[in-house]
């Protein structure tokens, strides 16, 4: 595995994160401004990675230095800062492909958010490629972002929509596979849930999927952030992540495909920056990948995005991976020890299976409560149908609380969680 | 800051734990209104059952968080037998008394009733609220007005069906 260098060009060097690939989380916490302020007068107990991550001192201070000492428009003009902002831009495009594995930064399109990103694959190459009678596969587990945007073009183009089942185990129910493959023209997998935080074996049905003569998109919004992501090992031909997720700022997101899908599909959104000419009667577009980032790009959240890329990279996503591994563990043992069935948490027990996501369900205590009575302890959990709501339907309630998990979270996190779920109990029975 | 005792408070966690109303009703006579909110997932079925200009009867199936769920209880024993006006006229006091906050969560928000708008609640008209006044605190808590006022505004809905059928 390749690693990228880690100076982000100013500040001191950074101490070590990791020894031996145990993360030193004291540390890191210490990284976080956020992670230091109270909440009605506890302690901030963060865990909503899942919903977004917060951000360490160094992506702050990038953002904030390119502001200080940089910033115009790029691509542009001829001038030195102008210049030093496109260089800066497009560096922050080169550390995303190395980070995830691609062929080259030409395969890397900066978007809004992973949503756009999905969004933008529909509308190009779905709406030149996909027709009446084509099928597209998905899973019941998809987030609404690989969701609507397909039910949006299966309504325009009349398309047929498939769906990889969930099993009781949590798991995708593959025996069905070959059969639900036939005739599909795409698939649209995440890459881990973000509601039974369950990995999907992405490469195996990507092989399945490219055997039959489809195309496979990889939605890594939860995948990308906590594990070392290797495109095309995965077998993925469009992958999307979120860069709020991974520390990153908001407002910018990847889409990654192959570079001959880039080249034949259409332009997305029209304007400044992904043409080549513009006369009266037409135009033509630019090279990938700047065809498809139209107007005015996202240039400090990319520098800021490449921060948080180098601060991942100097501690190692698999330390990040093993860190959270043996966190979910004591957490799925040391609540079910503490809380025994008046906790019910929907996801694979195994961990090796799974990403550090915890929908839970606590005695008859409705998510919101739950969440709200947890929030006056300090700990942030989300409540909801967290943007699945066709998954939340299969799994036969209205909505859970979740707690996921990242490198700034330690036991003692989870231990704040356990006991404000018992306080919840005291007060509702 | 704003303590889980503004918001928990007993009456609200008896109605919970002991909903009134709890059921069905055969439709017709009675109708049959659904409320959902977006945001939680929660849902609430009114059966109401109006005779002359009176709500004669009132049930409520769905489920939801605390807040929605003790709402719709309090509501339905207060209206159950009451005009339709006087009906109305409750809606429009305990919807004020959510609004502090709400006329900006509901903008563009069409829910089929007629916006008192004033937002101003008259202090005394609180203690007809009954019950319904320890509802009072969720206004400190922004996100759950809208599981408050989940049942009373499909009730609304669902009188002015009612009043369109018979009218
Ligand atoms: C699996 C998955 N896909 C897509 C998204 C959408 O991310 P964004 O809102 O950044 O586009 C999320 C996050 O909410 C997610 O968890």
């Amino acid at each position: 595995m390749t690693s990228t260098t880690a100076a982000a060009g100013t500040g001191p060097a950074l101490q070590p994160r990791a020894r031996e690939g145990q993360l030193d989380v004291a540390r890191i916490k210490a990284d976080f401004p956020v992670l230091g302020r109270q909440v009605y007068g506890r302690r901030l107990v963060f865990l909503d990675s899942a919903a977004s991550s917060q951000r360490p001192r160094a992506v702050l201070e990038a953002m904030d230095q390119y502001y200080e000492t940089t910033h115009a428009n790029v691509h542009r003009g001829v001038y030195a800062i102008a210049e030093e902002a496109t260089r800066r831009y497009e560096e922050a495009r080169a550390k995303v492909a190395r980070f995830i594995g691609a062929g080259s930064a030409s395969e890397v399109v900066f978007t809004k958010n992973v949503t756009e990103a999905i969004n933008l694959v529909a509308q190009t190459w779905g709406r030149r490629h996909l027709g009446p009678g084509d099928a597209v596969l998905l899973t019941e587990m998809e987030h609404h972002a690989n969701l609507v945007p397909w039910l949006m073009l299966a309504e325009e183009r009349g398309l047929e929509l498939r769906y990889l089942p969930v099993g009781e185990d949590y798991l995708l129910d593959l025996s069905d596979l070959e059969r639900l493959l036939d005739g599909v023209k795409l698939v649209g997998i995440t890459l881990v849930s973000n509601v039974l935080g369950t990995i999907n074996p992405v490469a195996q049905v990507a092989e399945a999927a490219h055997g039959a003569g489809a195309l496979v998109l990889g939605d890594g919004a939860q995948y990308t952030p906590h594990i070392t992501t290797r495109v095309r090992e995965l077998g993925c031909d469009f992958f999307g992540f979120t860069g709020h997720k991974m520390l990153g700022p908001t407002g910018i997101g990847c889409l990654w495909a192959r570079r001959e899908l880039l080249e034949e599909m259409p332009p997305f959104l029209g304007g400044g920056e992904m043409i080549s000419d513009v006369r009266l009667d037409g135009f033509s577009t630019n090279e990938v990948p700047w065809k498809f980032e139209a107007g005015t790009p996202p240039i400090a959240e990319a520098v800021g995005l490449g921060a948080a890329i180098d601060y991942l990279s100097a501690i190692g996503l698999d330390a990040v991976r093993a860190h959270e591994v043996a966190l979910t563990s004591y957490a799925l043992r040391s609540l079910a020890d503490r809380h025994g069935d008046d906790l019910r948490i929907f996801g694979p027990a195994d961990v090796a299976l799974r990403g550090g996501v915890l929908s839970l369900a606590y005695k008859d205590v409705h998510a919101h409560d739950l969440s709200q009575v947890l929030d006056q302890s300090g700990v942030c959990v989300r409540a909801g149908h967290h943007c699945a709501k066709p998954l939340m339907r299969r799994l036969g309630v209205p909505a859970t609380a979740r707690a996921s998990f990242y490198l700034y979270n330690d036991e003692a996190d989870v231990d704040a969680l356990g006991e404000a779920l018992a306080e919840a109990g005291k007060l509702f029975f | 800051m704003p303590g889980l005792e503004d918001l928990y408070r007993e009456i609200i966690l008896d109605h919970y734990r002991n909903p009134r109303n709890r059921g069905e009703l055969d439709c017709p006579p009675a109708l049959r209104v659904e409320g959902f909110n977006p945001l939680c997932g929660d849902e609430i079925v009114l059966y109401i059952k109006v005779e002359g200009d009176k709500v004669s009867d009132l049930k409520v199936g769905g489920q939801g968080c605390s807040i929605s769920q003790s709402s719709a209880s309090m509501m339905s024993a207060a209206v159950k037998g009451r005009s339709v006006a006087e009906v109305r006229s409750l809606i429009r006091t305990f919807k004020s008394m959510m609004s502090i906050h709400e006329a900006h969560l509901d903008a563009g928000g069409g829910d089929g009733e007629d916006d008192d708008g004033a937002g101003a609640l008259d202090p005394s008209t609180i203690g007809d609220l009954g019950d319904l006044a320890a509802l009072q605190g969720v206004v400190k808590f922004p996100v759950r007005i809208k599981c408050a006022t989940l049942s009373w505004n499909t009730l609304a809905e669902g009188l002015d069906q009612a009043g369109g059928a018979a009218g």
